[in-house]
């Protein structure tokens, strides 16, 4: 460890400047029709990826030689709340909903609530998340006790730990759907599909300020999802993302699935749609009655019928490296390994309108890149180097100080 | 999610000189071995709620060719199991296959003892989590000792099944972390049955759920009740087991009292005096002392729940001054920070590999705390799961922390780390004299893995109890073992028939 930490801080010293870097010798996975290319080289000039090849030189690049290890794209870090809840259970650290306690007949919906605006990019979650080779996150609004399906609106931001971290064209809507959502509609789900058309009614026609579901801000910013903009649904059930698809299409809506636990039954509707799905593919318990169907190879079976997805840990944030052991059961359970690593790295940019300058390790791509002390999809693998635009990220964390200040306590303790 | 938990944590059967523990006088031999009654002060009550489990039929089977870690930290190259009568009869290389024995040629493959997971809810908060099935915590009260997990445990949670894909042989069902002093816990078999009797390990010592820390003060506190602090919550045990004791006390009086009656009586027989002497009258039952007492004299195994360093090392002075051993602390996040101490009290830490942060008493959450709490001699890392998702992958888990450990250089080996789901689980139920390792005389509770089982991409190919094949991959059952998902699953899946 010694050896691997000194090397990863000469790194550091070495690129206090960007600087040209060039990685050679690594196995690496594009996520580009080119597939998976063996002993090959990377360069990274300007924090954006050069070029590729083999014998590639470059005269001021710090070299490093990854000795046939595997680089990846950064991966994807799910849906998470990374950077606005620092403690999940103390509220003061919580930014990750809005509840505005209206009673509940006077049902408010606050689609201009951005909880992006909320985000730490100094967050300890921030470097916890990226040394584990996850680079970007979807920042995802919440739903408050007494708030509403409506959740609001998210972003991508990458975890480089800047401030203005929020990625251009990933912003999204958030609609949570289903029977967990009936304390939130009124107590029915038909009541969701009843407000979902109220609103789109609000949004086309004039309506007296008292009566009405938005603000009229509100009613703006709807609006601009009526117009072909991103809407993460949140819905498991097979029959509800059916109706899902329908009320998209209808009303000119980009529908992503989230959770979707029951997706691979509705596999070919998705397919045909063009929707993608982003599932946690350890769900294959019946949790709810929405999730009867829920199974280990969800992901499979829709990578089969050719349904674009990623993964992401729904209700684990601190722990959203965890996003990588998804990947790998979805392997275990039947999906190409190299189809998963696309699905953390290329589909999961694609899907939030980033694929042109992120997810792939091909010329011109901003080098969010990760080098891997194995398979990167193993458990046992750990990340031995990320780069986020080109630069190397510091290797520690409030955590690993933690387990270095306890480490030499407990050698002592142990020593006689 | 996890507020409503508590952990359970392991015990050793080792009987290591207990270091600063006074047993009471009246304690009795802890426990080195299985099988001990159910506690209760009264004397001579048969246990109630008894075992009915049966181990299934089973056939001689010889496992053959296999990498196989044995759970006592061997490793085994090109190895053999055999199982004999639902026991492990011989563990080691070109063993030879009894007459009419099947043989499963196993190249390639691994072979580990069954997994054990010492802190599960399954059957007590299962799928689906509707209101109706939240049967966890009795969070009426800051102490119900008197409150069993058995008692709500339903065995058609669909979780027993796919935790026994997962490779789970043997689990510990515990209330949750809602109260100071949340019940007693049960280990059961992971066979389908009807009745929880039926899956009840025979023999196996039950637990004692206790839990420091933010939840118990959290529920009563925003009641306005006590405990509202961590003061309240040390309080609440010493005051429960300060009543535990002076049960204890009333029942030993009443001991003596009919020790010296029935010999009167005995003296008396013949010369017709003493006949008029009425026996002494016993005490009332308190089923939450009963409990107590029965931690105290090492009938019961303590488990807690505790996340934090100083909380842990305080739980530790109440068992010195109350005179109980702890088995194992569960959660323990902060396991790390004192590994020594627990190693020094012989008391297990059962952990996740990587959950933190949820809470403020899980902020300093490391992903080397496993291989950390492994370090010092003579200590007990167990890995847990308190998921349904996190119990069909202990052998995952348990990879992320070696590896994790390795990093650091502390050079854990597989053979090293399945001791962290199998042996040292074992020994904080009570039960490694019968189960967690492949050794001969030991309970035929073993997985066929597909490779290295702590890879991402492992699966365990065949699962048995008892030398009884009750999963095996290639011929998965038709059918849902549990009754929730039958039929209902299929329609589900088909909608309108076509």
């Amino acid at each position: 460890m010694r050896a691997l930490i000194a090397s990863a801080l000469a790194v550091v010293a070495s690129n206090a400047v960007a600087q040209d870097i060039l990685i050679r010798g690594a196995t690496v996975y594009t996520s580009t029709a080119k597939g998976t290319l063996t002993n090959t080289d990377v360069l990274i000039r300007d924090g954006r990826i050069h070029s590729i090849g083999t014998g590639l030189a470059a005269d001021n690049a710090t070299t490093l030689d990854a000795k046939g290890r595997a680089l990846t794209p950064g991966l994807f870090a799910g849906l998470t709340t990374i950077g606005i809840q620092e403690v999940s259970q103390e509220a003061t650290t919580d930014d990750a909903s809005i509840g505005l306690g209206a009673p509940a007949y006077e049902m408010q919906w606050r689609p201009e609530f951005d909880v992006s605006t909320a985000y730490n990019g100094r967050s300890v979650l921030v470097p916890v998340t990226r040394i584990e080779g996850m680079t970007w996150t979807v920042l995802n609004p919440g739903i408050a006790s007494n708030g509403n399906f409506l959740a609001g609106q998210g972003a991508a931001v990458t975890l480089d730990g800047r401030q203005d971290a929020v990625l251009d064209g990933s912003r999204s809507l958030f609609i949570n759907l289903g029977g967990q959502m009936n304390s939130h509609s009124g107590g029915s789900r038909a009541a969701q599909w009843m407000v979902l058309e109220q609103a789109v009614h609000e949004t086309r026609n004039r309506v007296s300020d008292q009566k009405s579901l938005m603000h009229p801000l509100g009613r703006e910013v709807f609006a601009r999802y009526l117009s072909g903009g991103r809407v993460i649904f949140n819905v498991d059930r097979a029959g509800d993302i059916v109706k899902t698809i329908a009320f998209a299409k209808r009303y000119n809506i980009k529908p992503v699935i989230a959770g979707g636990a029951e997706a691979w039954i509705v596999a070919d509707q998705l397919a045909e749609a063009k929707v993608p799905v982003i599932i946690d593919a350890l769900n294959n318990l019946p949790n709810t009655f929405d999730q009867i169907g829920a199974r280990l190879d969800n992901a499979a079976l829709l990578n089969k019928a050719g349904v674009k997805l990623t993964f992401s840990m729904f209700e684990d944030s601190h722990n959203a490296r965890k996003v990588r052991q998804l990947a790998g059961n979805a392997v275990a359970h039947g999906m190409p390994k190299e189809a998963a690593v696309t699905a953390l790295t290329a589909d999961a940019a694609d899907i939030f309108g980033l694929g042109a300058t992120r997810g792939r390790i091909a010329a011109g791509q901003v080098a969010d890149v990760v080098l891997w002390s194995g398979d990167p999809l193993e458990v046992t693998s750990l990340a031995d180097q990320v780069w986020i635009a080109g630069r190397p990220v510091d290797m520690r964390s409030r955590q690993t100080e933690l387990r270095d200040r306890y480490f030499e306590r407990l050698k002592r303790a142990t020593a006689n | 999610m996890q507020h409503a938990h508590a952990r359970g944590a392991p015990r050793r059967s080792v009987m290591i000189p207990l270091l600063g523990i006074l047993l009471s006088a009246c304690a009795t031999a802890p426990q080195s071995q299985a099988p001990t009654p159910q506690a209760t002060p009264a004397p001579s009550t048969p246990a109630p709620y008894t075992s009915t489990y049966r181990a299934l039929p089973s056939t001689t089977t010889l496992i053959r060719g296999a990498t196989v870690l044995t759970g006592t930290g061997t490793r085994i190259d090109n190895g053999d199991v055999l199982i004999v009568d639902g026991k492990i009869s011989a563990v080691g290389t070109q063993l030879s296959a009894p007459a009419g024995a099947k043989v499963i040629e196993a190249n390639g493959r691994w072979v580990t003892p069954g997994l054990i997971d010492v802190h599960s809810h399954l059957g007590v908060y299962p799928s689906p989590g509707v209101d109706a099935h939240s049967d966890g915590n009795e969070m009426v009260d800051p102490v119900t000792a008197q409150a069993w997990a058995e008692h709500a445990l339903w065995p058609q949670d669909p979780g027993f099944q796919t935790a026994l894909e997962g490779g789970i042989t043997t689990m510990q069902i515990l209330p949750g972390s809602g109260n100071l002093i949340g019940g007693r816990g049960v280990t059961v078999k992971n066979v389908h049955a009807t009745t929880y009797q039926a899956m009840k390990f025979p023999g196996a010592p039950q637990g004692l759920k206790m839990a420091c820390g933010e939840n118990p003060k959290g529920v009563y506190g925003g009641k306005g009740q006590a405990p509202m602090t961590r003061m309240g919550n040390v309080a609440g045990y010493r005051q429960a087991f300060a009543d535990a004791q002076a049960y204890r006390e009333e029942w030993n009086k009443y001991r003596r009292e009919l020790a010296e009656y029935e010999k009167k009586q005995k003296d008396a027989a013949g010369n017709k005096k003493g006949a008029d002497d009425k026996p002494p009258s016993p005490p009332k039952r308190d089923l939450k002392s009963d409990t107590l007492v029965g931690a105290m004299n090492g009938e019961i195994l303590v488990h807690i729940h505790c996340y934090r360093a100083d909380e842990m090392a305080i739980m530790i002075d109440l068992a010195k001054e109350f005179g109980f051993k702890i088995a194992a602390f569960h959660h323990a996040v902060e396991a790390y920070k004192i590994a020594d101490l627990l190693a020094q009290n012989d008391i297990c830490g059962a952990e996740w590999a990587d959950w933190w942060g949820f809470k403020m008493e899980a902020f300093d959450g490391v992903m080397e705390n496993l291989a950390l709490t492994d370090m010092p001699r003579n200590s007990c890392a167990v890995v847990h799961s308190d998921s349904p998702e996190g119990i069909q992958r202990l052998n995952q888990e348990a990879g992320k922390a070696m590896a994790r450990g390795n990093r650091m250089g502390l050079d854990i080996s597989r053979e090293h780390a399945i001791t962290w789901l199998t042996l040292n689980a074992a020994k904080a139920l009570g039960i490694d004299q019968v189960t967690g390792t492949l050794e001969a005389g030991k309970m035929g509770d073993v997985v066929i893995w597909n490779g290295d089982p702590f890879s991402v991409y492992a699966l365990a190919e065949a699962v048995f109890i008892d030398g009884a094949l009750v999963y095996d991959r290639k011929s998965p059952p038709a059918k849902p073992a549990s009754d929730f998902l039958l039929g209902q699953y299929e329609t589900a899946v088909k909608g309108s028939a076509q």
